[in-house]
C-alpha cells in the first residue's frame, strides 16, 4: 500500500510536469534523425513508452539533447552510448545481448521450442495409439450406474 | 503398466508444477520496484559539474570542492510533490549533523524553491541551481526526489530513487556514510 501510494505521488509529481513537446527544431531532417534515435530509447518517466513518444518533462529534455548532440555532429552510437552511460541499458529499447540479458534474449526462443516438442510428441502419440481403450468391469459398472441414475429418479 | 500409471501421475501433477513456479516468479516480481532501475553509475566519480548556489547566484560549487568529505546529494524541487514526503525525514538528519546534504534544485524557479524552503524547512548545506536540468540529466535522474551517497573521493556509492525513508536512513544509508568516513 505504502509502495502504491509512493508511486502514485510519483506519478502524480510527474502528471503535473508533463506537457505537449514542442517541435522545437525547425530543420526537419534533423527532427526526422532526432526521431530516429527517439525511438530506439525508453522514457524511464513513463517505462512503456519510447522517448520519441513521451510527452514527459524529462524525455523532451533528452529529445533536445539528442537534436544537440545531433548538430554537434555526433553519431547514432555515440549518442546512444550518452545514454546509456547516464541510464543504463534500461534505457535501450533493444538491450545487449550480456550474460544478464540471456534469458531475456533467449528465455521466449526457449519456451516457443519447449511448446513446439510438447506439441509433435503429443501428436505423433494420438496418433500411433489412436484406437480408444477398453473399459475396465470397474468402470463398465460405474457407467451403467450413472446411465441410470436419472431415469430411476424420476 | 507400471509405467504408464507413473508417467500419468507426472503428468497430473506438471501443471500444478508450471504453476507454482509461475507464482512463485510472480510473488518475487510483486516485491520488486520497477521504478527503480539500477543506475549505472554506482561506483563511479560524481559527473563534472559546477553550479550557482541558491540564493547566493555569485557563488559556485563545483564537483572538486567537494573532494575529501562524504556527503549526500538530493535532488529536490519545489514542483515535486513525493519531495514532500522526504523532506521531514532530511531535515531531521541535517540536525544530526552527520553527514551534509547538498540539495540539486532539479529544473525548478528559484523564488518558487527559496519559498518551498522557508516554508518546509532547509536541511541544506546548500542547494545548487539545476534550472535547465543538464547535470540531472548527467546523474540519470528521471524520479525526483533522487539521493546519492558520495564518497571523500568523490565516487557514487549508492542511489535512493524516490523519497528517502526512515527505513532506508537507518538501515542503508547511515551505515554506508559511517562506513565511508571511517576510511
Amino acid at each position: 500500500m505504502k509502495v502504491f501510494l509512493l508511486a502514485l505521488a510519483l506519478c502524480s509529481s510527474l502528471l503535473v510536469q508533463a506537457k505537449v513537446a514542442p517541435n522545437t527544431s525547425a530543420d526537419p531532417a534533423l527532427e526526422a534523425r532526432m526521431m530516429v534515435i527517439a525511438e530506439e530509447l525508453r522514457c524511464l518517466v513513463c517505462q512503456n513508452e519510447t522517448i520519441a513518444a513521451s510527452h514527459a518533462d524529462l524525455a523532451v529534455d533528452l529529445k533536445n539533447q539528442i537534436r544537440i548532440k545531433l548538430t554537434e555532429g555526433q553519431s547514432q552510437k555515440q549518442i546512444l552510448d550518452f545514454m546509456v552511460e547516464r541510464y543504463g541499458d534500461f534505457v535501450l529499447y533493444r538491450p545487449p545481448l550480456k550474460t544478464t540479458t540471456v534469458l531475456l534474449w533467449l528465455g521466449p526462443f526457449t519456451l516457443l521450442a519447449i511448446g513446439v516438442l510438447t506439441l509433435v510428441l503429443n501428436v505423433r502419440r494420438r496418433r500411433r495409439g489412436a484406437q480408444p481403450a477398453a473399459l475396465s468391469d470397474a468402470d463398465a459398472v460405474k457407467a451403467r450406474a450413472l446411465l441410470a441414475g436419472p431415469s430411476s429418479n424420476q | 503398466m507400471n509405467s504408464a500409471t507413473a508417467t500419468g501421475g507426472f503428468k497430473r501433477f506438471l501443471p500444478l508444477g508450471i504453476f507454482v513456479v509461475l507464482v512463485g516468479f510472480l510473488a518475487i516480481g510483486l516485491t520488486l520496484n520497477p521504478r527503480e532501475v539500477p543506475s549505472p553509475l554506482i561506483n563511479k566519480p560524481v559527473p563534472q559539474f559546477k553550479l550557482a548556489v541558491l540564493n547566493a547566484p555569485d557563488k559556485t560549487i563545483s564537483a572538486q570542492d567537494m573532494l575529501g568529505k562524504v556527503w549526500l546529494l538530493n535532488v529536490w524541487a519545489s514542483w515535486c510533490v513525493a519531495c514532500r514526503v522526504e523532506h521531514p525525514v532530511l531535515v531531521e538528519l541535517s540536525k544530526t549533523n552527520q553527514v551534509p546534504i547538498y540539495g540539486l534544485n532539479y529544473k525548478d524557479k528559484s523564488p518558487a524553491a527559496t519559498a518551498w524552503l522557508a516554508n518546509f524547512g532547509n536541511p541544506y548545506a546548500e542547494s545548487l541551481v539545476d534550472a535547465d536540468g543538464l547535470v540531472g540529466i548527467d546523474l540519470g535522474v528521471y524520479g525526483v526526489p533522487e539521493t546519492f551517497v558520495v564518497d571523500k573521493q568523490g565516487v557514487i556509492r549508492f542511489k535512493q530513487i524516490g523519497p528517502v525513508t526512515p527505513e532506508a536512513l537507518r538501515e542503508v544509508i547511515l551505515p554506508l556514510v559511517k562506513k565511508l568516513s571511517a576510511t
